[in-house]
């Protein structure tokens, strides 16, 4: 009942989380200048669209021996599990007909098919890491623009659907997790002055989605009128910024209260170790102390990798694929607190010499 | 500088600061009466942007993308284009909305192999001839303004030039 692509996890990359960027993503807005974009297409061009876009990813080095998914052929909740792997967006997860998803073999690489856009090629890596990153996105453009004719214009750039994404068609971002922000209250703050800047804070799932684990999407917001290096660049120093004021933040309120902070690790840790029924969102709250404790190195360092995983893997989606049907949200809640507890069956006593 | 609304030279330079965003916008006397930019309190570019905003939708009202029959309404409402051409159509409202939107209007980033980069133009300032015709009026009003400082400027750079125009032939 589950497509197959969810059986290879060996694929995937192994990484190493680091404090604060977990991870770091590039995406490129193309299309094809012969035909309608998709919101205006018919379904036969729509059609012809998917077909020479799969034809000419699958001559490209970096999308070899890859995996190509057609979005019509997947069940409600294997579109679920692609949304909270971040591999498809919501807006993909609900398209009808003649959508796509060419993901390469070790999942950093995937281009999305007719969803707003004809193509969106976006690629993932791990930490706060734009250089390679982005030098991958724009090789793999380039392989792919070798064979398929894009919409381009010399004064507006490359041609998209909504002209929010007009130009670079370039949206960087880095999933952060910000607790010492969140838990000083200085979030608002933060969100309100990069907007001024032209950046955009979204949730964990994008556009709409909650803080949930303060964890936090950053993003240009501005694709036109500068190049893709100045765009990265600004928004590279502003991230540098954050990342200070975070550590500032964490710093702090170990000075001011430290035993309170430490309380809380504990207690989370606890909720971890003992529940019997928990909703994702509570989970999330506890994993991202968890991921502050062995950030100040209370915990050890392999309890951060464990808590990125989970932060995936306790979504409603994944919990039913480890259930291996769709089950009801208290079913769910049930098992999503039995795995969890397995994942922290053994923990170690809190190191609390490494903050005296 | 030439006035936003018409081609006179401005006088009125405005620049005000509209959600974190500086605009600027150069009036002609005129255009600063019509605009009612006579009373700096109540004065706001955004109304004056708006006003421009205004003009360049009547200008599309009504028009429907031939390629692809999208209509000026549709991307009113779901602010999304439906194809190459439709960039082309709807321009007049696009590059306002634009301005505002991003960084800049003119695209400054990667250009595909295929697309043809138009060799730029290179600017071909004034002949020596040209400028020492120039330096020699200008000498010649330094020294009735009995600017003699400027004078010897200008004459050193004469000579410089027109040793260079002597060598160049």
């Amino acid at each position: 009942m589950f497509h197959d692509l969810f059986s290879s996890k060996s694929k995937a990359k192994v990484v190493k989380p680091t404090p604060i960027a977990l991870s770091t993503r590039v995406r490129l807005a193309r299309n094809l200048s012969e035909y309608p974009f998709p919101g205006r297409a018919k379904s036969a061009q729509k059609k012809k669209v998917l077909s020479m876009c799969i034809d000419a990813l699958t001559g490209v080095d970096e999308m070899k021996n890859g995996t190509v998914v057609e979005v019509d052929d997947l069940s409600e909740l294997d579109r679920q599990i692609l949304v909270e792997k971040h591999l498809i967006s919501p807006e993909l997860s609900q398209a009808e007909e003649s959508s796509g998803l060419f993901l390469s073999n070790d999942r950093s690489c995937s281009v999305m098919v007719n969803e707003e856009d004809h193509l969106r090629i976006q690629v993932l890596g791990n930490g706060l890491d734009f250089s390679s990153v982005w030098n991958v996105a724009d090789c793999l453009d380039s392989h792919i623009e070798s064979k398929l004719n894009y919409a381009f214009d010399s004064k507006l750039g490359f041609l998209t659907a909504c002209p929010t994404n007009l130009g670079t068609g370039l949206r960087a971002s880095v999933m952060m997790h910000l607790p010492g922000l969140v838990m000083s209250k200085n979030m608002d703050k933060v969100i309100n002055a990069v907007n001024l800047l032209g950046i955009a804070v979204r949730g964990l799932f994008g556009e709409g989605s909650d803080a949930s684990g303060s964890i936090f999407q950053i993003s240009n917001q501005q694709t036109l009128g500068e190049s893709e290096s100045a765009i990265i660049e600004r928004l590279k120093a502003t991230l540098d910024n954050i990342v200070e004021q975070e550590s500032m933040a964490r710093e702090k309120l170990m000075e001011d209260d430290g035993m309170r902070l430490v309380d809380k690790i504990s207690r989370s840790l606890g909720a971890l170790k003992c529940c019997y029924m928990i909703q994702s969102a509570e989970a999330m709250d506890h994993l991202s102390l968890v991921r502050l404790a062995a950030d100040f190195g209370i915990i050890p360092e392999r309890f951060r990798g464990l808590a990125d995983r989970l932060f995936i893997e306790i979504q409603p989606g994944h919990v039913q694929l480890s259930a291996g049907q769709a089950i009801e949200p208290g079913q769910r809640d049930h098992l999503r607190a039995e795995f969890i507890r397995k994942e922290f069956s053994r923990l170690p006593q809190l190191n609390l010499d490494a903050i005296s | 500088m030439k006035c936003h609304h018409c081609e006179s030279q401005a006088t009125v330079h405005l620049t005000q600061i509209i959600n974190g965003q500086m605009h600027k916008m150069d009036l002609c006397e005129s255009c600063a009466q019509e605009k009612g930019v006579t009373n700096p309190e109540n004065l706001s570019i955004g109304n004056l942007l708006d006003h421009s905003v205004i003009e360049a939708e009547k200008s599309v009202q009504g028009m429907v993308c031939e390629s692809c029959g999208t209509s000026h309404q549709d991307f009113k409402k779901g602010g999304r284009l439906g194809c190459q051409a439709c960039y082309h159509v709807f321009r007049p409202v696009l590059e306002p909305l634009l301005d505002g939107m991003h960084a800049g209007i003119e695209h400054l980033g990667k250009v595909p192999n295929r697309v043809e980069v138009e060799p730029a133009k290179v600017e071909e300032g004034p002949s020596i001839e040209e400028q020492c015709k120039q330096i020699k009026e200008e000498l010649h009003l330094a020294v009735e303004a009995e600017n003699y400082e400027k004078a010897a400027e200008l004459r050193d750079l004469l000579k410089k030039l027109e040793a260079e125009s002597a060598s160049l032939t």
